[in-house]
């Protein structure tokens, strides 16, 4: 016991609410507070017209460099193309360039710049700036991920390979200051879609030529879009404003709009749910926990182009057995993950290619069947799962929304392919960084995996497993896959262009099993229909919204 | 009265004759209630962890069809996204945090205790020279290197233990947790043994053993670490908790425990991450918080109730 | 360790740290460049690398990483490819001190009054409920406390904002959360100090000359009781600055530490040589400061 306790047992009074002492800390930690508060990093900044939570903070936003999807919805408001999305179904319309011709074998396209269009600080754009955006994304010294997409233009893959260094080559040229002309090596239907690309758009080349690889971060920046960058601070937000010389102007809806970046779903639901945000559109801040309550008017789901998927290395025994990779596509109940785990509406994918892809019809060839499934691991010598070793499922976890997501399918399929087949699968949960490095140098049974498309084609899924795409990561080696495809690139007549396709697809999905497509993905958006105008789910696959569309309503 | 109880106060209760220092000790903290309430709670849900799922029968990894479901009489605290029981899910990520809270403490007992015994028994130039390492290592940031650690030589030492213990490779994280976390945490049981040692070090018995003829190791572990004991004991109950904390806080980073295995942390991290204004699963959060709060509270008050009954100063 | 020494010794103990910091990130694996999207051919990854110096020999890139340092230059961070290390610092780290000497006020604007307020009350039901409260704080970690205050104070009552950093009330959530476990902590150091002081003899003859109990607590025992709080003022501090990773991500803030986190875990080499310089610094200035303050305290410290 304490000896003071009634020799001094008035001490205390100075500390009771209102006492000397207790007046005194009060004061102090307030002055403290207050001080504090007058520090830099805690300024008041003007309300925006529009608050939009993005997703993971933009690594870039140099249309050339970026590859995240977070990036390309906002370089697009920054740098526009000779095309541009249509808000409603994000199909490509008219942008810098007002029209274009086509010859008939497809092969020629002339684009035909609109008047008088200006950068931001007021230089015009011309047909110069196109030639050259182009012939930098395809410079090797750019290491621009998407320059692939520009491998279509006669004379771009030897310039990306760095067998040529003479853009003279490069099948586009400036005819006169608003008159450009491309050339194709092959008939490409979806050409068009690719000018909508951010990776396509038209950059300063003035800036860029003195600025060199730091010229985003120019003050002020040129930029060809309907707004221009005000403010980017890092992991805190992205402020545009209203780009008065953008072409079109008059259209643009909202003057100021912020973008905050965020990975954590609870602080963005949190944040919306309280009215600090007017948008969120980044899927993965959606936890599948909640999809079943995330109703109009509020939040929105609608189909996506993006396959969730599994890789399986093909050089590694048992899966350079076909019979057993089929064997195990065929003993993975979709329809159990899609309602148990992911939970959004997401459909089981029953092709790697998800419907809506242009007017292509993927063939059905992943289905759930048991019987077969274990008829096929009998025959390849593992009847039940015996004398099979335990298999390595690798899968990126932690990280935000996406990692717990992985981490779940990772439980999901491990229960299933015991119940189903006898296997042991052990997952090998890994960092993100190692998890690609892993991916890349095939150091995995089975790989979670995922591709969302970049444009409105098959092409853009079926590619990524051609032998020499980089992309490909299964060891998958089939020349008759090429060749079709091949094959379909030079088909003229579109309706023997996609049976060509479908042809391609059964081999990959339905014969050799190199993948197995598990759902395709559902997109999330949550905006109150009530109070915001220009979003439209119902027909944009690509979830990408122009922001120039978009504005609360009056 | 105040004056009476000065002087119970300031001489220590040795007065008690014909007991020994130890029984003694025991009997300050058997009159401490709250640490006596803590040890009962601390056995209690050590008990818990131990025997729950077997008491329960049911497999911490076995999914179920029941999703989400909320806590009743066959699933005490409710399931997960999987149908995984999460009271057998608690029992064994609990065992784990307590793994790594208690063998993280014994790694930085084991650094510290040689450490300050070494540099003050010998003292001199040396003891300047390994305490201005530990202030130094003091003013660093600790969990910034273990981070740092952690993502960079994770992989290099899973490749090493795949070689010399296989059967550890799968467990790499938590071996590199009760390294790392024992390695942030030795300094300042450094400091207070190499306080306790040099002061030992000049006491008569010391002396006469020299003159004995004993070695100065036989000396150093026959007669001065028995005596400081005590205090290792003391503060080792003191680092469980802060180490069980680092590692909630490692794996709420999601460089911790690995899914599917668990620990007290990855649970509340996944508890956390249901907390929204939408529709909260709240017992994933609530028991794993819970217990966490519990056992930390009950270290610390045993941790308390050692000190004031091992240490002379306390009345 | 005099004071001089010690300043003395910063520089190479820098040079340390950020030589073992360089070589550590370089061993982990997967390259800060490995993404879902492949390189568009072998020469464009390429020049990739050597953009960022990743093709030379290792030594090379030290020499490099060291000639830059010396100047302050830290390099382009390999995450954020426009910004540079400094860029990224200078932006992020007043956010991250002022969210860190904000939770430092609150640790000791309600650890001393509480640790106070105990030990005078030894032993009645003010000190168990106090007492009580303290040992919550310390175990209730900030990643289950936040969460909790934003549903209370900011979902259901609306209050304070639920997240980001833009003005005074923005920051009172955070700094709760934050502050609050070691304002617990400080709580029982301030409690066991103060209960050793008012033992003490010169207390005593302080009330026996007559003092009162206001002036003998705020003049004699308070000085005394503080300084064990004092000597934790150090590794507070670091642990604020360092500890504020799950405070940052919960509100949203763009502090210094969600950066540390991702890019160790991105492998932005660069970032997390520079951060982990930068937080050594940091820390080691602070304990400087706080050893001063320590001998201007209390005269019996010797200065050997």
């Amino acid at each position: 016991m304490n000896p003071f306790a009634d020799a001094l047992g008035n001490f205390p009074r100075a500390f009771c609410f209102g006492g000397p002492m207790f007046c005194r800390w009060l004061y102090l930690t307030a002055m403290f507070a207050l001080i504090s508060m007058s520090a830099p990093g805690c300024t008041r900044r003007t309300p925006a017209d529009l608050t939009i939570i993005n997703g993971p903070e933009p690594e870039t936003l140099d249309p050339h460099v970026l590859s995240g999807i977070a990036e390309q919805r906002i370089a697009p408001a920054l740098f526009e193309g000779l095309m541009r999305r249509n808000p409603t179904n994000a199909l490509p319309m008219p942008g810098l360039a007002e029209r274009h011709e086509l010859t008939p074998d497809g092969r020629r396209y002339t684009f035909h710049l609109r008047p008088n269009i200006k950068w931001s600080t007021g230089e015009p754009i011309t047909a110069e700036d196109v030639v050259f955006s182009w012939s930098r994304l395809i410079a090797p010294t750019t290491a621009a991920r998407y320059a692939t997409l520009l491998t279509c233009v006669t004379g771009a893959d030897k310039l990306l390979r760095g067998e040529h260094t003479d853009f003279g080559h490069l099948g586009v040229r400036a005819i006169n200051s608003r008159t450009v002309e491309v050339s194709l090596t092959q008939p490409t239907p979806y050409f068009l879609d690719l000018c909508a690309l951010p990776a396509l758009a038209i950059l300063p080349r003035q800036t860029i030529e003195r600025l060199g690889d730091q010229w985003i971060r120019a003050k002020p920046l040129p930029c060809s879009g309907p707004y221009s960058l005000e403010d980017w601070r890092l992991n805190d937000r992205i402020r545009l404003r209203r780009n008065s010389r953008y072409w079109d102007a008059p259209a643009v809806r909202s003057s100021v709009i912020d973008l905050l970046p965020s990975e954590s779903s609870s602080a963005t639901l949190n944040l919306y749910e309280t009215g600090g945000a007017d948008i969120v559109w980044d899927r993965n801040l959606f936890p599948p926990e909640l999809a079943p309550e995330l109703r109009p008017p509020r939040y929105h789901t609608f189909s996506y182009l993006g396959t969730y998927f599994v890789r399986i290395n093909t050089t590694r025994a048992p899966f350079n057995d076909a019979r057993v990779r089929r064997a195990f596509a065929l003993g993975i109940d979709r329809e159990r993950i899609v309602q148990r785990i992911t939970r959004g509406g997401e459909t089981a994918a029953t092709s790697f290619t998800p419907p809506g892809c242009g007017t292509y019809t993927p063939p059905r060839s992943a289905m759930f069947n048991l019987a077969e499934a274990r008829q096929l691991l009998a025959e390849a010598g593992f009847e039940g799962g015996r004398n099979l070793r335990p298999l390595e499922y690798l899968v990126n976890s932690g990280g935000g929304g996406g990692g717990r997501l992985h981490e779940q399918i990772a439980i999901e399929l491990q229960a299933q392919l015991r119940e189903h087949l006898g296997v042991s699968l052990e997952i090998r949960p890994v960092e993100t960084k190692i998890y690609y490095s892993e991916q890349s140098r095939l150091n995995y049974d089975l790989c979670r995996s995922s591709w969302l498309g970049d444009f409105n084609d098959p092409v853009t899924f079926l590619d990524i497993f051609r032998a020499s795409n980089g992309n490909n990561r299964t060891g998958w080696n089939e020349p008759e896959y090429d060749r079709l495809l091949d094959d379909a690139n030079r088909q003229a007549d579109i309706g023997r262009r996609l049976g060509t396709l479908q042809q391609a697809e059964q081999l990959l999905v339905g014969t050799a099993a190199p993948i197995i497509p598990l759902y395709f993905y559902t997109g999330f958006c949550a905006f109150d229909q009530s109070r915001i105008e220009g979003i439209y789910t119902a027909q944009n696959l690509m979830d990408l919204h122009p922001l120039w569309a978009i504005s609360k309503k009056p | 009265m105040t004056e009476a109880k000065l002087i119970v106060g300031a001489a220590p209760s040795g007065t008690t004759l014909g007991a020994t220092p130890g029984a003694l000790a025991w009997r300050r903290f058997r009159a401490n209630r709250p640490a006596v309430w803590s040890l009962w709670l601390l056995a209690g849900l050590v008990l818990m962890a131990l025997l729950g799922p077997w008491a329960r029968g049911l497999d911490s990894n076995q999914t179920t069809a029941l999703q989400f479901a909320s806590p009743s009489a066959s699933h005490w605290f409710g399931t997960d996204v999987h149908g995984r029981d999460l009271f057998t899910r608690l029992c064994i990520g609990a065992r784990l945090s307590l793994l790594v809270g208690f063998v993280g403490a014994i790694v930085s007992l084991f650094i510290g205790v040689c450490w300050g015994s070494v540099a003050g028994y010998i003292g001199g130039q040396l003891d300047d020279w390994m305490m201005r390492f530990v202030d130094i290592l003091y003013s660093l940031p600790g969990i910034v290197f273990v981070i740092v650690l952690i993502t960079s030589l994770e992989q290099l030492a899973a490749g090493w233990l795949q070689q010399l213990a296989p059967a550890l490779a799968p467990s790499v994280r938590l071996v590199f947790l009760f390294l790392g976390l024992g390695a942030v945490s030795w300094l300042t049981m450094a400091r207070i043994v190499r306080g306790q040692v040099l002061s030992l070090r000049t006491r008569a018995f010391v002396s006469a053993s020299l003159c004995l003829g004993a070695g100065h190791s036989r000396i150093l572990i026959r007669h001065i670490l028995p005596n400081i004991t005590g205090i290792v004991i003391v503060y080792l109950t003191l680092t469980v908790p802060s180490v069980v904390l680092y590692e909630s806080f490692l794996s709420y980073l999601g460089l911790g425990i690995r899914p599917p295995q668990a620990s007290l942390g990855t649970l509340i991290a996944e508890g956390a991450s249901q907390i929204n204004p939408i529709h909260t699963y709240w017992w994933l959060l609530a028991f794993p918080a819970v217990f966490l709060g519990l056992a930390l509270l009950a270290l610390s008050l045993i941790g308390d109730g050692l000190r004031d009954a091992l240490d002379p100063r306390a009345g | 360790m005099s004071i001089a020494r010690r300043i003395l010794l910063l520089a190479p103990l820098l040079w340390l740290i950020a030589t073992a910091a360089f070589f550590l990130v370089r061993v982990a694996p997967g390259g800060p460049f490995d993404s879902d999207r492949a390189a568009a051919s072998p020469a464009a990854e390429a020049a990739l690398r050597a953009k960022y110096r990743l093709d030379q020999p290792l030594w090379r890139q030290y020499v490099g990483f060291l000639a830059d340092a010396v100047r302050g230059d830290l390099g382009l961070s390999l995450k954020y490819r426009h910004h540079s290390v400094t860029d990224i610092i200078r932006q992020a780290l007043p956010v991250s001190l002022v969210l860190g000497m904000l939770s430092f006020g609150v640790a000791l604007g309600i650890g001393i009054p509480l640790g106070v307020y105990t030990a005078v009350h030894r032993g009645e039901p003010g000190d168990w409920a106090g007492s009580l409260l303290a040992l919550v704080f310390v175990c209730v970690p900030a990643f289950v406390l936040g969460p909790l205050f934003v549903l209370v104070f900011g979902v259901y009552w609306r209050w304070f904002p639920v997240a980001l950093w833009a003005s005074p009330w923005h920051a009172v959530l955070p700094m709760a959360t934050l502050g609050l476990f070691f304002a617990g902590r400080v709580a029982r150091l301030m409690r066991e100090g103060m209960t050793l002081t008012l033992q003490s003899e010169f207390i005593l003859t302080a009330r026996a000359k007559g003092l009162t109990d206001y002036q003998l607590l705020t003049r004699h025992a308070l000085r005394h009781a503080i300084m064990p709080v004092i000597s934790y003022c150090g590794p507070m501090l670091a642990d604020l600055l360092t500890g504020s990773f799950v405070v940052e991500s919960l509100f949203q803030i763009p502090g210094l530490g969600v950066f540390l986190v991702n890019s160790a875990l991105g492998r932005d080499h660069t970032m997390v040589v520079g951060l982990v310089l930068l937080y050594a610094a940091l820390l080691m200035g602070l304990n400087l400061a706080v050893d001063v303050l320590y001998r201007v305290l209390d005269p019996r410290v010797s200065h050997d």
